[in-house]
């Protein structure tokens, strides 16, 4: 080999992720089109899409790169929702601003949260998310200015004050939902594209290895346990403003916001962007064939996430991403041959793989 | 007179919260593993009493001598067939896949058995009791099921420390990779220690489904319920599993005193605060990795 000759430089973007930047940014200015020409039942289906998509990639970020199995995020889902109401009803604030604000709120909540969970580990963590999340339901149905067990519904008047007209609402919502999707997946792609993600790859590689490179993996996991929280509230904002009405079995609802969270992730593939993106088209898809089925839906969906748990632990996407070598959200940071220095014919796609 | 009473009572709960735990609280401690199904195994059980009083007439005590037999092959085929594969240094397989079969379990518990609550009938065993004072009366069967629960345990602590099956386990939990060097062969151990949890879950199962409506959605507060017990009682230890059942049992009961829908948030919060306090549980023997 010719080794004095070669140049090497260090690579992020691949053949792929620039051209699915294109696709993507061309796909987006359709979606973002959509109220303009599509049916009101596009519109809905796209915002519940949007919202299982960034719920997807905020999972995925706690439990795919942090080490962090939560099976309680649907407290933060309810809080989000209950945060929505509260601003939008009691204090005023237009329901579209209320929506980062039902955020910060679940964000602060994940506080004292984090403290009690953050005593359990591995699996322990898991159910200790679990029980908080319960604590959260049984004391919101304790709270008869929140309607107590029954729930409340968003006042008309409210709705009214999103916009003027019913297709102008629907097209706010929409584009919040567009807008919350795209958000979570930039949120997840530049955290991990920055020094905190190089930290947390670490961490999902060997927590004792990163720990003794100098990485604070509790520090790391608690910013990311808060800024996860933060992401779901406002999915939870988002969502009950498309129900207009919110309970606490509703708002803090295991199977709706946690398994089937969990069951996209794992069947799209854990620990990559793409991963949920794919999971929560094959959940849709799905949801389409199986919708006469009733709860055999849930047994089909669980008995593929088993499966794929077992055979093909990296998911679609991973099976996807190893036969082809495709990568449209780059995280890390590959060496690259330059070809016009090297003598041989560099098979780039090799040292992509050994790179891997 | 009222609070010994509802102490008590708490007790008497307690007991069947610590046959909940014991199972994952044995299955914890030779593989660790956390079986997120293990609600829906109790819920399952429940099921399979009923439809077998239901299909033959006999007593619900005596359907567990089918029962216990059936959730210990289940557990043993379960084990071998899939919770095996998950095994290894990463815990997301084992929990994403229980996670998985309690969802399946739920599911097609609805299917067979629908939504609706259920309950088995025990009798005259339901209501007899033994008057103590003036006040207060200890019901016969919450009686037998603390006392069932304080033999399920002296039993397994025979077995795991008497026996040469016990032997095996402590060794596997120990350290399994010298275990199989030994000759001992990891896969059965397991599959056996999961029958063993599943026996126990059967009893639990059968014991909750005398004692209160169930239907196929109550599984995962049963998990919560056990796995509060154990970690309140702390890792490892199976007498410190009944004291983590007594303490919520007791927890839920004055919580159910103070405020109608006070029973559970108070038990749930009883374990928050012992996990601030002491989050290695009460009675720890062995430590979370």
């Amino acid at each position: 080999m010719s080794e004095g000759a070669a140049t090497y430089r260090v690579a992020r973007g691949t053949r792929a992720s620039r051209y699915g930047a294109l696709v993507a940014i061309a796909g987006l200015a359709v979606l973002i089109s959509l109220p303009f020409w599509g049916g009101r039942a596009d519109m809905r289906t796209i915002v519940e899409i949007a919202y299982y998509l960034a719920l997807a990639q905020l999972w995925n970020l706690l439990a795919g790169y942090a080490g962090l199995v939560s099976v309680g995020q649907q407290a933060f889902l309810g809080l989000g929702g209950y945060a929505l109401f509260v601003f939008a009803m009691n204090a005023g604030v237009h329901p579209i601003a209320a929506i980062p604000l039902a955020g910060i709120a679940a964000a602060l909540f994940a506080v004292p949260t984090a403290f009690i969970v953050f005593r359990l580990r591995g699996a322990y963590f898991a159910i200790g998310t679990w029980v908080v999340a319960e604590v959260y339901m049984l004391s919101f149905a304790q709270v008869s200015a929140l309607g107590g067990g029954s729930g409340m519904s968003l006042p008309a008047a409210v709705v009214k004050g999103i916009a003027a007209g019913r297709m102008w609402r629907e097209t706010a919502i929409y584009w919040t939902g567009i807008a919350i999707a795209v958000g979570a997946i930039a949120l997840v792609y530049l955290l991990l594209r920055s020094r905190h993600g190089l930290a947390l790859t670490a961490i999902r590689d060997s927590e004792e290895a990163s720990s003794s490179l100098g990485v604070d993996n509790f520090r790391t996991k608690i910013w990311v346990y808060i800024v996860a929280a933060f992401g779901t509230g406002m999915v939870g904002a988002l969502v009950f403003l498309t129900k207009l009405r919110i309970s606490p079995e509703a708002g803090f609802n295991v199977v709706d916001w946690t398994a089937n969270v969990i069951f996209i992730v794992v069947i799209g593939g854990i620990g990559t962007i793409e991963g949920p993106i794919v999971g929560v088209i094959v959940f849709f898809v799905l949801r389409e064939l199986l919708a006469d089925f009733g709860s055999w839906y849930l047994i089909v969906l669980g008995g593929i996430a088993v499966l794929m748990m077992l055979r093909a632990p990296q998911g679609v996407w991973g099976l996807i991403a190893e036969r082809f070598d495709i990568r449209f959200f780059p995280v890390q940071r590959r060496l690259v041959f330059d070809p016009a220095s090297f003598r041989f014919v560099a098979d780039d796609r090799e040292e992509d793989k050994r790179d891997r | 007179m009222e609070w010994l009473d509802a102490i008590i009572q708490g007790v008497l709960l307690g007991g069947l919260y610590a046959l909940f735990a014991t199972g994952l609280s044995l299955i914890f401690g030779v593989m660790r593993l956390v079986n997120i199904a293990h609600g829906d195994l109790i819920v399952l059980a429940a099921f399979l009493g009923l439809a077998m009083v239901n299909g033959t007439g006999v007593h619900p005590l005596i359907s567990l001598v089918v029962i216990v037999p059936v959730m210990a092959a289940i557990g043993y085929a379960l084990q071998r067939g899939i919770l095996n594969l998950t095994l290894g240094r990463d815990i997301l397989p084992p929990l994403l896949v229980t996670f998985g079969l309690s969802i399946i379990i739920q599911n097609v518990l609805l299917e067979v058995f629908s939504a609706d609550t259920q309950r088995l009938k025990a009798g005259a065993l339901e209501t007899a009791s033994i008057a103590i004072g003036e006040q207060i009366a200890i019901g016969w069967f919450p009686l037998i099921v603390f006392l069932s629960a304080v033999g399920v345990i002296a039993a397994l602590q025979l077995v795991l420390f008497r026996t040469r099956l016990g032997t095996a386990f402590r060794a596997t939990s120990d350290d399994h990779e010298t275990a199989a060097l030994m000759g001992i062969d990891n896969r059965h151990v397991f599959a056996l220690a999961m029958a063993l949890a599943l026996a126990v879950v059967a009893l639990a199962g059968t014991f909750m489904a005398i004692r209160t409506n169930f239907s196929p959605a109550i599984g995962p507060a049963r998990l919560l319920y056990a796995f509060e017990a154990v970690i309140i009682g702390g890792l490892g230890s199976l007498w410190g599993t009944l004291a983590g059942g007594v303490i919520l049992g007791v927890a839920q009961a004055i919580g159910a005193k103070f405020h109608p829908g006070g029973q559970i948030l108070a038990g749930h919060v009883a374990f928050l605060i012992v996990l601030v306090l002491r989050p290695n549980g009460l009675f720890p023997r062995t430590r979370d990795r």
